[in-house]
Parts: C-alpha cells; sequence; structure tokens
C-alpha cells in the first residue's frame, strides 16, 4: 500500500548538517557526527539570531531627538532604590510633576511611568510591572486618560510598551493595547514594525544603537518655554456621563492591587485646562472615591487658588501642559499631601540615594538653565 | 489568509510541525484538515463552492470508473459466453460486444459531460454572471431600451478557477483511463483543497499529484530546508519587488490622462516586473511550502522572459495552464466530429497551406477566448487573450518571410539576435499585458497609442517618477532585486540554483546566504503597518 512505503523524496540522501539527524547515528562516529552538526546548526542559529537582533535594535526609533516620550517606559529601569511614590497616567503626569522638587522639598524618591495618550490599562500593567520590582508607598494615577474605552493610536501604543521588560504583563498589555491592524508578533519582533525605517535612518539612529541617553529626570518630561494659556475651544456636549466599561474595569483592577500590596492609590486630576474635564466627571470620580476609600484631588479646581498656578506663566503650551516652574508648583502641593496625609519621612539621609539625586539634580539645573548635555 | 499574512506563516508552521509528528495515518488528513482551514480564512462562505465542486466530480469520477470496470466485467464475460457457445452470436458475438462496448463509452462521455458542465456552471454562475449582465445591458442601451439588469452581489470564491480547472482534469482523465477514479472522498477533496496551490496554482494533475499527495512522509532535514529556501525565494520576490513596485503601478494607472507617452512605457515595464515577481514569487512559495511537506508539486515556470517568441513564451508562463488547455481544450476540439469534417473541407476547397492551418487557427482561437475569459470576466482579458493570438498566428504566417530572411542573413549563435529576440517578446508581452492595467479596452488602445504620439521621454527624468510613492531608496531596492532576480534565471539556465548552491557551497555559508536573503526581506520587504496588504495577482483570476 503507497500509506506504507516511504516517500521518494525523504530517500534523498541527506548530506548536510540539517539533514543528518534523519540518518541512522548507531554507529560512534556516525553519533560524533550528528552531535558536531546539531552543535554547528545551533550555532549558526545563534548567529542568526544575532545578525537579526542587531538590525532590530538599529532599526527601533530611538526617542532621543524631537519626540522623546518614547524612551520614557525603559528609563524606569534604570532609576535607583524603591520608591515612595509612583506617577502613572498620560502627559498630564509626566509633565506636570517634578520628581526633582519631590525630591528637593520632601526627600522623596519618586518616578513617574507615564507616557504620552498612556491609557488606563497602560498604566494598570505599568504599575503591575513596577510592582515586580518594588512595593511604593504611594500610586498617583491621573484620571483624565479615563475618557478613553477604546484602543487609541499606535504610535503612542508603541511609545508606551516597546519599553517594557517582557514578562506576562507586558504580554497582557499589549494584548489590552492593540489597534485593529497591530500584530502581537510585531511588539515580539520590533524588527518586523520598523523594517521600513531603513530609509529614514540618521546618525542618531547609528549613535543611539546599543546605549541611550537618560532623557527624563525619574519619569519627568522637563520643559522651561513659556506659553501663556489662551482661550480653550469650548467643551462638546458631553453625551454619557459616564466612563466606558474597559476603563473603569481597570481602574477597579489598579485600586484592587493597591490594596492588595498595601499601596495608598490616590487619584488626580492634573490642573492642565484642555482636554475639558466636565463636571460630570468629576462628580462620577468624587463618588468613586469615596465608595472605594480613595483620595481623590481635582487640582484642577484649586489650580490658582491654592497650588499657585499662574496660567500665563507656567505652562508652555498654553495651558495644555506646565512647564518646569508649573510643574514644581503641582509637585510642591501634591508632595505636602502625600507626607502629611501617608507620613512619607522621606530619604535625606540615605547617602547613596542623596548622591543618585544630586546627578539628577545637577542634570535638571542644567536643563532647567536652559544648557541640556 | 494571504501567503504573506503572519497567520499564514503561523499556520504553515504549525502544520509542517504537526505532519511530522503525526502518525502517518493521521498526514493525509491533517493536510486536509488544514487546507479546509485554510479555505475557511479566506472565507467560510466560499467552502459551498468548493464542496460542491468537489462532490460534483467526485460522483462523477466514481461513476465513470463504475461504469468502466461493469463494462468490462460485461465485455470479458460476452467473450467467454461467445467462446463456450453459451450465448448466441447476436447477444455476445463480435458486434454485439463492440455495440455494448460503445454504448457504454456513451454513457461514460456522458456522465463526463454532466459532471464537468456542473463543476463549469458553479464557476460560470460565479463569475460571469455580471459580465454577462454587462454585457446584455450594452446591447440594450445600443437599442436605446431604457431597461437595465441589476447586477448580483456575488463575491468571487478565492481560487475557484483553479481548483475548479484541477477537479475537471480529474474527470476528463478518469473518462481517458489516464488513471482510476480515487474511491476514497476524503482523499478526493485533498486533492482539490491541497492548500499551497489552492489559490493560485500551479494546475495539478491528479495522476502527478495524488500518490506522495497521500503518503505519508518522515522527516527529512534536507527536504524540509530546500521547501525553506525556495519559500524565502519566493518571499523575495513578492515582497521585495511586486509589492515595492505595486504603488507606482497603481499610481501611473489610476489617473492615465497625467502619465502619457513615455509614462505608459513604465506602466509596461514595471507591470511585466510586478507580475513576474507576484506570480512566479507565489509559486515559489507553494512549491516550497509542498516540499518542505514532501510532496512535489509541478513547476509553473522557465524563465519565461528568456523566450525567444511569443510561442515559446506560453510554454514557460503558467506551465500548467497552457498545458491544461492544450490538453482538455485544444486537443479535444482538433479532432472532434466537425473541427475533422472543417479540416477535410478547407484542404480540400482551400490553397494547401491555408487549408492546413485553418483548424489549427480556429482551435487555437478558441483555446485564447477561454485562457482570456478565465483570466477575468471582462473584454480587457478576452482582447488580450484574443491579442495573444493574433501575435502567434501573425508570427506563424511570417515563418516562410523569416526563412527567407535567415538564408539571406546568418543569425545561427548570434548573441545580438538572441537578445533582439528575447528584448521583442518582452516588449510584444509587456504591451499585451496593459490590457490587465488600464479600465477598458478603448483606453487601453489610447494609451498604447500614446507612445508614438506623446513624446515625453524626457520627463523620466524630471523627477515625476519619485512622485508615485517609491522614493530614491525604494528604486535603488528594485533596481537591485531585480539584477539579482535575472542573475538566478542566468544561473538557473543550466540547472537547479539550489542544487548548485547545495554543491559548490558548504553548509554554514549557504545557511549565511540564506539568512542574509530573510534579512534583506524583513527589512526591505513592503509589508505591515504603512503598507497595504496585497494580494497575490493571480489570486483573483
Amino acid at each position: 500500500m503507497a500509506e506504507e512505503k516511504d516517500s521518494t523524496i525523504e530517500n534523498v540522501a541527506v548530506t548536510d548538517a540539517a539533514g543528518e539527524s534523519a540518518k541512522g547515528t548507531s554507529t560512534k562516529s556516525g553519533r560524533g557526527k550528528t552531535i558536531r552538526n546539531v552543535a554547528l546548526v545551533l550555532a549558526l542559529l545563534v548567529l542568526s539570531g544575532c545578525l537579526f537582533y542587531l538590525a532590530d535594535l538599529l532599526l527601533r526609533p530611538k526617542y532621543m531627538g524631537e519626540v522623546t516620550e518614547g524612551a520614557l517606559t525603559a528609563e524606569y529601569y534604570k532609576a535607583y532604590g524603591d520608591h515612595d511614590v509612583l506617577f502613572v497616567g498620560d502627559c498630564e503626569v509626566y509633565e506636570n510633576f517634578s520628581t526633582v522638587q519631590l525630591w528637593r522639598e520632601f526627600g522623596l524618591n519618586s518616578f513617574i511611568r507615564g507616557g504620552a495618550q498612556q491609557l488606563v490599562w497602560q498604566s494598570y500593567y505599568l504599575l503591575e510591572d513596577a510592582l515586580r520590582y518594588e512595593t511604593p508607598d504611594v500610586v498617583v494615577f491621573n484620571v483624565l486618560s479615563l475618557m478613553y474605552n477604546e484602543p487609541q493610536n499606535e504610535a503612542y501604543n508603541r511609545m508606551a510598551l516597546d519599553g517594557m521588560r517582557w514578562s506576562r504583563t507586558k504580554w497582557n498589555a499589549i494584548k489590552a493595547s492593540m489597534c485593529e491592524d497591530e500584530n502581537m508578533i510585531e511588539y515580539i519582533f520590533p524588527i518586523l514594525r520598523y523594517h521600513s525605517r531603513w530609509n529614514e535612518l540618521t546618525s542618531e539612529d547609528f549613535k543611539y544603537w546599543f546605549k541611550k541617553d537618560i532623557i527624563s529626570f525619574n519619569g519627568y518630561y522637563l520643559r522651561t518655554e513659556i506659553m501663556p494659556a489662551g482661550e480653550m475651544p469650548p467643551p462638546r456636549a458631553l453625551g454619557d456621563p459616564n466612563f466606558g466599561d474597559k476603563a473603569m474595569e481597570y481602574l477597579d483592577k489598579m485600586v484592587a492591587l493597591c490594596k492588595e500590596k498595601g499601596i495608598h492609590l490616590v487619584l488626580i486630576k492634573s490642573p492642565s485646562l484642555y482636554p475639558h474635564w466636565y463636571d460630570e466627571w468629576d462628580e462620577n470620580m468624587e463618588k468613586y472615591a469615596e465608595e472605594h476609600g480613595i483620595l481623590y484631588i481635582n487640582m484642577l479646581e484649586i489650580a490658582e487658588s491654592e497650588i499657585g498656578i499662574d496660567y500665563s506663566l507656567d505652562t508652555y503650551d498654553a495651558g495644555l501642559h506646565m512647564n518646569v516652574t508649573g510643574a514644581e508648583k503641582c509637585s510642591s502641593y501634591l508632595g505636602k499631601i502625600l507626607v502629611e496625609k501617608y507620613g512619607l519621612s522621606g530619604h535625606k539621609d540615605d547617602a547613596k540615594m542623596a548622591e543618585y539625586w544630586a546627578e539628577v539634580e545637577e542634570r535638571y539645573d542644567a536643563a532647567k538653565a536652559g544648557k541640556t548635555e | 489568509m494571504l501567503f504573506t499574512s503572519y497567520e499564514f506563516i503561523r499556520f504553515v508552521i504549525l502544520l509542517v510541525a504537526l505532519y511530522y509528528v503525526l502518525p502517518k495515518k493521521a498526514k493525509w488528513p491533517l493536510l486536509l484538515l488544514g487546507s479546509y482551514v485554510f479555505y475557511y480564512y479566506a472565507g467560510s462562505k466560499y467552502l459551498f463552492y468548493i464542496l460542491g465542486v468537489t462532490v460534483i466530480t467526485y460522483v462523477a469520477g466514481l461513476l465513470i470508473s463504475r461504469n468502466k470496470a461493469r463494462a468490462d466485467a460485461r465485455f470479458s464475460e460476452m467473450k467467454q459466453l461467445e467462446k463456450s457457445g453459451e450465448g448466441s452470436a447476436e447477444e455476445v458475438g463480435k458486434e454485439a460486444r463492440k455495440r455494448y462496448k460503445e454504448g457504454q463509452k456513451k454513457t461514460r462521455r456522458r456522465i463526463m459531460a454532466i459532471g464537468i458542465t456542473l463543476a463549469l456552471l458553479i464557476l460560470a454562475v460565479v463569475k460571469y454572471t455580471n459580465f454577462t449582465i454587462y454585457n446584455i445591458n450594452g446591447i440594450l442601451s445600443a437599442f436605446h431600451v431604457p431597461k437595465r439588469i441589476d447586477f448580483l452581489t456575488i463575491a468571487l470564491p478565492t481560487g475557484i478557477s483553479f481548483y475548479t480547472f484541477q477537479a475537471v482534469s480529474y474527470v476528463i482523465d478518469v473518462y481517458r483511463d489516464r488513471h482510476e477514479a480515487q474511491k476514497n472522498f476524503f482523499k478526493y477533496a485533498l486533492f482539490v483543497s491541497f492548500f499551497p496551490q489552492l489559490v493560485q496554482g500551479p494546475i495539478s494533475r491528479y495522476g502527478d499529484l495524488s500518490k506522495e499527495l497521500f503518503t505519508p512522509h518522515v522527516f527529512s532535514g534536507r527536504v524540509v530546508r530546500r521547501g525553506l529556501e525556495r519559500v524565502i525565494w519566493g518571499y523575495f520576490k513578492k515582497m521585495v519587488i511586486a509589492d515595492r513596485i505595486l504603488p507606482a503601478v497603481n499610481a501611473l494607472i489610476e489617473t492615465p490622462e497625467n502619465y502619457k507617452g513615455a509614462f505608459v512605457f513604465c506602466v509596461m515595464m514595471f507591470y511585466a516586473l510586478e507580475l513576474y515577481a507576484d506570480f512566479t514569487g507565489g509559486i515559489d512559495i507553494t512549491i516550497g511550502i509542498a516540499e518542505m511537506l514532501g510532496i512535489p508539486v509541478k513547476e509553473n515556470f522557465e524563465r519565461p522572459f528568456f523566450s525567444k517568441n511569443i510561442a515559446e513564451y506560453w510554454r514557460r508562463w503558467h506551465i500548467t495552464m497552457g498545458t491544461w488547455f492544450t490538453d482538455y481544450i485544444f486537443y479535444p476540439i482538433s479532432v472532434s466530429g466537425p473541427m475533422l469534417k472543417l479540416s477535410k473541407w478547407s484542404r480540400k476547397h482551400l490553397p494547401e497551406r491555408m487549408g492546413k492551418r485553418v483548424p489549427v487557427y480556429l482551435a487555437s482561437f478558441v483555446v485564447w477566448f477561454t485562457t482570456g475569459i478565465w483570466h477575468g470576466a471582462s473584454w480587457n482579458f478576452i482582447v488580450w487573450g484574443l491579442g495573444n493570438f493574433v501575435v502567434i498566428m501573425i508570427s506563424q504566417e511570417l515563418e516562410p518571410l523569416y526563412a527567407k530572411f535567415h538564408k539571406k542573413v546568418n543569425t545561427d549563435g548570434s548573441t545580438v539576435y538572441k537578445s533582439f529576440q528575447i528584448g521583442r517578446t518582452i516588449l510584444l508581452m509587456s504591451a499585451l499585458r496593459l490590457f490587465d492595467c488600464y479600465r477598458d479596452v478603448p483606453l487601453t488602445f489610447k494609451m498604447f497609442g500614446t507612445m508614438f504620439t506623446t513624446w515625453n521621454w524626457k520627463a523620466l527624468g524630471n523627477g515625476t517618477l519619485l512622485h508615485l510613492g517609491l522614493g530614491r531608496a525604494d528604486y535603488v531596492i528594485l533596481g537591485l532585486g531585480t539584477i539579482l532576480l535575472f542573475a538566478v534565471s542566468m544561473a538557473g539556465r543550466s540547472g537547479s540554483v539550489r542544487d548548485k548552491l547545495e554543491k559548490k557551497l558548504p553548509m554554514p555559508l549557504r545557511w549565511g546566504l540564506f539568512t542574509v536573503l530573510l534579512l534583506v526581506i524583513v527589512v526591505f520587504g513592503a509589508y505591515g503597518l504603512g503598507y497595504d496588504a496585497s494580494q497575490f495577482i493571480y489570486n483573483q483570476f
């Protein structure tokens, strides 16, 4: 019967390494040859892998030029020590709070795991990722991103997620974040996504091929320009005042995770003037915080009266984000509350930490004075 | 599931791995399951069509085969009866046996005709209904009849032209007694649906494919590696060349009023390159995947652009389609009763040379008309098919003239003359392919004409070509890719390039070569976000 016969193709002499395994290896020399060939194949596989990895590293965007937000996520892994405060959220955290100010004024070691248009589930998974390494006393989450209930933009997804270290958390973060035309395999092998950059490569890509500069100050993205806030576009009529199911599901998960780990979760609405923060959303948040016994601070309401924000001086883009003076004011205000409410004592007497922060401060002051390295 | 999608690559890896892991008995059922899963992803509703064609042709084949077996048995019985003197001469004699044999053959022919008519009917309904309506509406309009027939919403099932032809050839071959009918329905279903060749061929014959398809192959690193090499080369052609040049072709043909004269020549050349890289790339992937499973599939190309004339070109391009039309249309027509009568008549009444050729040309005309309409339900394809017929006919008619020329000018072994012939074939074929590009036949003729009326060759150097969705770097990649394509074709003239590499290069170097080729595809391939996923051109035929 045909089924019982070997095919003609498989009878072809097996002469090369990949094919040797099919041949009998009963003799010692045969076995030795097979082992040698398997080793050769493995070595070639490793070499090929290295070649692809080098190309992959070269083609990935470096985020060292004009758009730097994509570099923020990975910088977390280079930061020193356990953090007292961990911020998660979108641009309203990484541009509106100065971690250096929190150190200077309160001795707090803080880090901002924020990214451009970082969605709630991304904030959740970045928090979960951080908890693999440490357990901060306080987690501050900016609630603006609750307005998004669906994945939004591939470019922002990549900026938030590419820098994460691989773990089940990253896998879940990608699954939750992918837009319709995205594919998991392109996250696993970024070269499949960024291959088309071959004709856009610049000297920056070669300079930062293997090593990148630190561009943030523990996740804070410093801006020194001043652009007074003008008139904001009128808010569009709000349809459903409730946040979406998926967004709330991840907020619930964040609350549960913090409770499980004994972390104080603080919800804030940062004092950015746009996108518009509706009263109905604010009420929802207040109610939610009350129900879950969480602190919720709408810093927008008290920006001028209590925090001292001067929208003609403290923003660099007409009220959308704070510049460094605005960020320092926000940090002073929030830091005081955190210290008083949660008894955070600071680490000014920790020599190693002080040394680390001295370096950060030096860079910070230089950048603030407009003398970036 | 496009060949160039991640899903397809995952699917193939999983299927090949499972194929070699599963026990012998489960191998061909796995291929059947895999083929139907593949087809399901092409469109679940299309399963109905492939199942329909499979059932019809399976039953037809089986009935023919059973009839043949019964008839043969009865024939022998009649012979025996005559010998033993138990039957009368009227019942079992030579004449009676002949009558019986012819009667049974007629029955089988009827079964075959019903089988292939039903199978082709499915193809005709889904592929040509709207084309028929379009033509009827055209006629109504010509006669100022205000009534119009609405077009139907019928999606063309993926690969239907290919698997229908394959199934039809099976029924005819069973009728012709080339092979037995397959009694196991599921095995037959695998022959019709074998996934690598399902969407763009090659159009395999049951006699060629079945044995290896149902044989349980055991793992051989060499076999899998060689298949993989072919697959990689196919992806290179498709993704680095065909899909990269695609935006430029589309830009040039979408607004023809902006791209006349020299740009039409660009369309000719660009589209020829795209189609060649696309189709041969797809076939390389198909053959490579089948090879990884230990199943040899017929070659479909033999460096067609090295042909010296169009007839030769068609013997080397889409070979399995060409031989299908020859075996199942050209020969049957040529030896049919009416054609033999015509042949007799024309030899008697027409000049000798003409008399011999009329029947051949008539059969050729039918073949090229069918070839055209098989490629697509539009006048563009019909005219394209007939254009090929006309060129072949003219070149045959000019043969005496060529002979005179060659008597006067010795071109034997002349590289220059050979190059001229190859260049002429490329230009002719590329010009005919313009019918694939432009939206209708008059526009195609018009655009072709502008090559001679709009003298704008200088415009090719003024940067216009850089505004077709391709930058300088893209053209460089295309140029280098084409040079590589050409070099491999040249190397392939004296035998398989893979065989040569295997003989001449040590394994690590060969590995390195294909690793670099894979890296080239990954980096320079036109795929992923920012590119429109492009299906293979022949998928739509």
